[in-house]
């Protein structure tokens, strides 16, 4: 079996967390999920659990369906109407694929950061003032805060604290995903999706993001899509592997890249194919 | 001379003849371009005067200016980019956000076109049926909306593209906040694309500064200073047209001076335009 | 949110509740302004149908090929605006088709790089130069030319021609079909070009590269790669420009003289739908006579709906052929 290299140190190797056998109650339920492009299928009965407060990957070849997964956890996928997703996705025990659940609701308990960094045409304050306006009344000085906080938390603050004013375009590329991340995080979301968040950013980017992952995992549950296997490896708690549409293995990321229990997997894990 | 070398011959003779004749084509359309620029500018230059600015619209034989003829298009161009931007920036909208590809959408895209292109003494017509056949008289009103209709595909089709332009990975970012989706369009969406948008109107500003068959029908023409839009109001292009056609020389070369300006105002808003969009362009890569 | 649930859970929804009544209202508002769009052209066609009702309950089909003007006996016909008007445009269109394809080709495959924008920039601003400009150059400075310089030579070594001769016999004022047709030609050129130009550069330079590549000249790679590849939106920018010179007023007002005889020489005064309309409508005198006018606007919108549909027909089938390509 090989051992992935480490580069940042994981909180896998927690002694309190490995002596945790009992993995933390689901955030996220999955339940006989399909998903059709008008008439293809593009998912296939997938069934699994995203646990609570703790960070989530999915890793497979390209086309294997893990963003198209991703995006039906917000209901992005609605925006096309030949996409359309069939089965139970239970957030909190309720189901966010019922008609009745407001999507509005829906996505501001589920953010989602995307692989692309898309500022908006605003002042890096307004960018992530903007959502928080629209769903709660805060004077100057509450939302000042609010969106301090949210830009320390996304390690961003020191960087930008003098040129708020700016354009969220005069940043650099991986400070542009930060907002977006500092954006998303500004409402509070109970669950944070990542589609690839660091595939577009050079190396140091990516490090400072995977490290910002770490250190948020006690306030959200991050859901990550990485076509970089390393990458699950060094950051992510449980690792779900797909291939073609299907849920082939979930578990620990330990268990995931240690000892395999499906061929496939272990085939993938060990680069025999892409 | 082999068969092989007088093939490639007659080849390159032919390429070299093409060639020729596509630069003279060239040579031949830009030489009628500038010849009609450059008698525009040096005939309306030499009548060029304060007093254009200053003085009204003169009876036959004695001296003036276009003052009321500049005011009046002014005026009406203003009222109908007025009327026209916001419908025209809508539907742009609900083509670009709800009918991408719906039937509907394409139905209306399809219209919009006709519309752009239809003749614009069509449009003066029809104005001219609604408007001044039921008030009894022409008036500036019908001249501003003759020219909203106009200017309104232009502003349609500008609004359209430019939307559809922005990424659709910022649509996403912004709906996966929770925002409502007219949020994401106006505030968004909107912004993103605000210098395109503003290059439809001004280009559709530009259209309707040179459009006379529409006010013919319309506005008609006032030789006195008015701004009350309920009556006949002074406009430069119909101006010319009476003036150019009178056998007056006086008026000739009046005519010459509006033409002159009008076609400043044309080539400016274009090039203002442009540079707005190649601005545009550099800022977001 | 996620620490204060249960208050927040009640406002979630009642702003849910407000959104989607918005987004619905929003929704109704800009559709209404799409289908805006629809009612104005439908209500131009109306209106002119309207309009032009007397006129066509008069005289029924005859309209159509009556050479009648006579606005004090009421009787009008509209085949000798319909013959001006089918005239100037062709010979507009075989002046600017030429003329217009060479600039594009001149602009995508001839010009050294540098030359490229700036002249494109040009056409660009050209096209957009008023009609009226034109009807004015046309009248003071190209009717005057035609007078002295080309419409003599034309009547004496063509007019002596059998058959074609028909076609360049007459007086030499200047103003005639043959002038509007030229001037018309002129106005559309920086239009067609640029369409065309648009259309050539959108052709893959792979394509063009691997043709040059195997040792085709400038020349083949043009008639062999770029035509077929444009062939529908060429077709298609020279129905555009069709549609707008058919539609033209103030560019052929000025230069065809508004006479109402029907002459085989198109050096002799002609007449087009929309320099009678324009000409004519302010002395419009008797409600048939306006009837007649608006119903030669009916004729004129009726022709460009069907040119510029099936221009957008062909300038359409380039693109769905780029996207899938």
């Amino acid at each position: 079996m090989v051992s992935p290299m480490r580069v940042v140190p994981s909180r896998r190797t927690d002694p309190v967390q490995q002596a945790m056998s009992v993995p933390p109650s689901p955030k996220m339920q999955v339940a006989d999920l399909d998903f059709y492009y008008g008439k293809s299928r593009a998912l296939q009965s997938l069934n699994l659990n995203i646990p609570e407060k703790s960070i989530t990957a999915l890793i497979g070849p390209s086309g294997c369906g893990k963003s198209t997964f991703l995006r039906i956890l917000n209901r992005i996928h609605e925006i096309y109407p030949r996409q359309v997703a069939t089965g139970k996705v239970l957030l909190d025990g309720e189901d966010i694929l019922d008609r009745s659940y407001s999507i509005h609701r829906l996505r501001s308990k589920v953010g989602m950061v995307f692989q692309k960094p898309v500022p908006f045409p605003m002042t890096i304050y307004e960018n992530v003032a903007f959502a928080i306006r629209h769903f709660e009344k805060l004077s100057r000085a509450e939302m000042d805060s609010r969106v301090e906080r949210a830009l320390r938390d996304s390690a961003l603050w020191d960087e930008v604290k003098d040129k708020l004013s700016h354009s969220g375009l005069s940043l650099s590329g991986g400070q542009q995903q930060r907002l977006c991340i500092a954006r998303a995080i500004a409402l509070r979301p109970d669950v944070l999706l990542l589609d690839e968040p660091t595939s577009a950013l050079d190396p140091i980017s990516t490090a400072k993001i995977e490290q910002l992952i770490a250190d948020l995992t006690k306030q959200y549950t991050f859901c990550i899509v990485t076509h970089n296997m390393q990458q699950a490896a060094r950051v992510s708690d449980y690792t779900g592997f797909m291939l073609l549409g299907e849920l082939i293995e979930f578990g620990t990321t330990k268990d995931i890249f240690e000892n395999p229990r499906k061929r496939q997997t272990e085939d993938y894990i060990t680069g025999r194919f892409g | 001379m082999s068969a092989r070398n007088r093939r490639l011959l007659r080849r390159r003779i032919i390429d070299a003849a093409a060639r020729m004749l596509a630069t003279c084509a060239a040579l031949i359309g830009l030489f009628w371009l500038t010849w009609i620029l450059w008698t525009t500018l040096s005939k309306g230059l030499s009548v060029m005067k304060w007093g254009l600015f200053t003085q009204l619209t003169p009876p036959p034989g004695s001296d003036g200016g276009l003052l009321n003829a500049f005011v009046g298009s002014i005026l009406m161009s203003g009222l109908a980019i007025l009327i026209g931007t916001p419908l025209g920036i809508g539907a742009g909208m609900y083509l670009a956000e709800y009918a991408r590809h719906s039937k509907l959408g394409q139905t209306i895209r399809f219209v919009n076109d006709i519309l752009l292109s239809a003749p614009s003494i069509v449009i003066g017509l029809f104005v001219y049926t609604i408007t001044v056949l039921r008030m009894g008289h022409f008036s500036g009103m019908a001249g501003a909306i003759a020219l909203a209709f106009i200017a309104l595909p232009v502003i349609v089709r500008t609004t359209d593209e430019m939307l559809q332009l922005v990424p659709s990975t910022m649509r996403e970012a912004a709906l996966a906040l929770g925002v409502p989706q007219h949020k994401v369009i106006r505030q968004i969406l909107l912004r993103a694309s605000l210098s395109g948008i503003l290059t439809g109107v001004l280009l559709a500003l530009a259209r309707i500064s040179g459009e006379t068959a529409p006010l013919l029908f319309t506005a008609l023409n006032n030789p006195y200073w008015s701004t009350n839009l309920n009556q006949p109001m002074a406009n430069v292009p119909v101006v010319i047209f009476q003036y150019a056609m009178s056998p007056y020389e006086y008026w000739h070369a009046l005519a010459w001076a509006g033409a002159f300006v009008m076609t400043m105002l044309v080539l400016i808003l274009g090039l203002v335009s442009r540079l707005i969009l190649l601005r545009h362009r550099r800022q977001n890569g | 949110m996620s620490n204060v649930k249960s208050s927040t859970i009640d406002p979630l929804l009642s702003l849910d509740r407000v959104d989607r009544r918005t987004d619905k209202l929003f929704r109704l508002m800009v559709m209404s302004c799409a289908i805006f769009v629809f009612v104005v052209l439908l209500g131009a066609v109306f209106s002119m149908l309207y309009g032009g009702h007397e006129a066509f309950s008069t005289f029924g089909w005859k309209f159509l090929w009556s050479k009648n003007w006579d606005p004090v006996q009421k009787q009008f016909g509209a085949l000798i605006p319909i013959y001006g008007t089918l005239v100037t445009s062709l010979i507009a269109m075989i002046l600017a088709v030429p003329v217009s394809f060479g600039i594009a080709v001149f602009l995508t495959e001839i010009a050294p790089l540098w030359l490229r924008l700036p002249i494109a920039s040009a056409i660009d601003l050209l096209a957009g130069i008023p009609s009226i400009i034109y009807g004015m150059w046309g009248l003071f400075v190209f009717v005057p030319f035609m007078a002295l310089h080309v419409d003599p030579w034309l009547s004496d070594h063509l007019g002596v021609l059998p058959v074609i001769g028909a076609l360049f016999r007459g007086s030499a004022i200047g103003l005639g079909t043959l002038t509007g047709g030229i001037v018309l030609g002129i106005m559309v050129i920086p239009f067609v070009a640029a369409v065309m130009r648009e259309v050539f550069s959108a052709v893959p330079s792979a394509l063009k590269e691997s043709a040059y590549a195997l040792g085709s000249t400038t020349w083949e790679v043009v008639w062999n790669v770029v035509l077929p590849y444009t062939r529908s939106a060429v077709t298609g920018g020279i129905f555009l420009g069709l549609g707008r010179a058919l539609g033209e007023t103030m560019a052929v007002t000025f230069v065809l003289g508004n006479a109402h005889r029907l002459s085989m020489s198109l050096l002799e005064p002609g007449n087009s739908i929309a320099a009678t309309i324009a000409n004519e409508f302010t002395e419009a005198d008797s409600s048939l006579y306006l009837s007649s006018l608006i119903a030669l606007g009916f004729l004129l919108f009726i022709v460009t709906f069907v040119v510029l549909a099936i221009a957008r027909l062909m300038l359409r089938r380039m693109a769905r052929l780029e996207r899938t390509t």
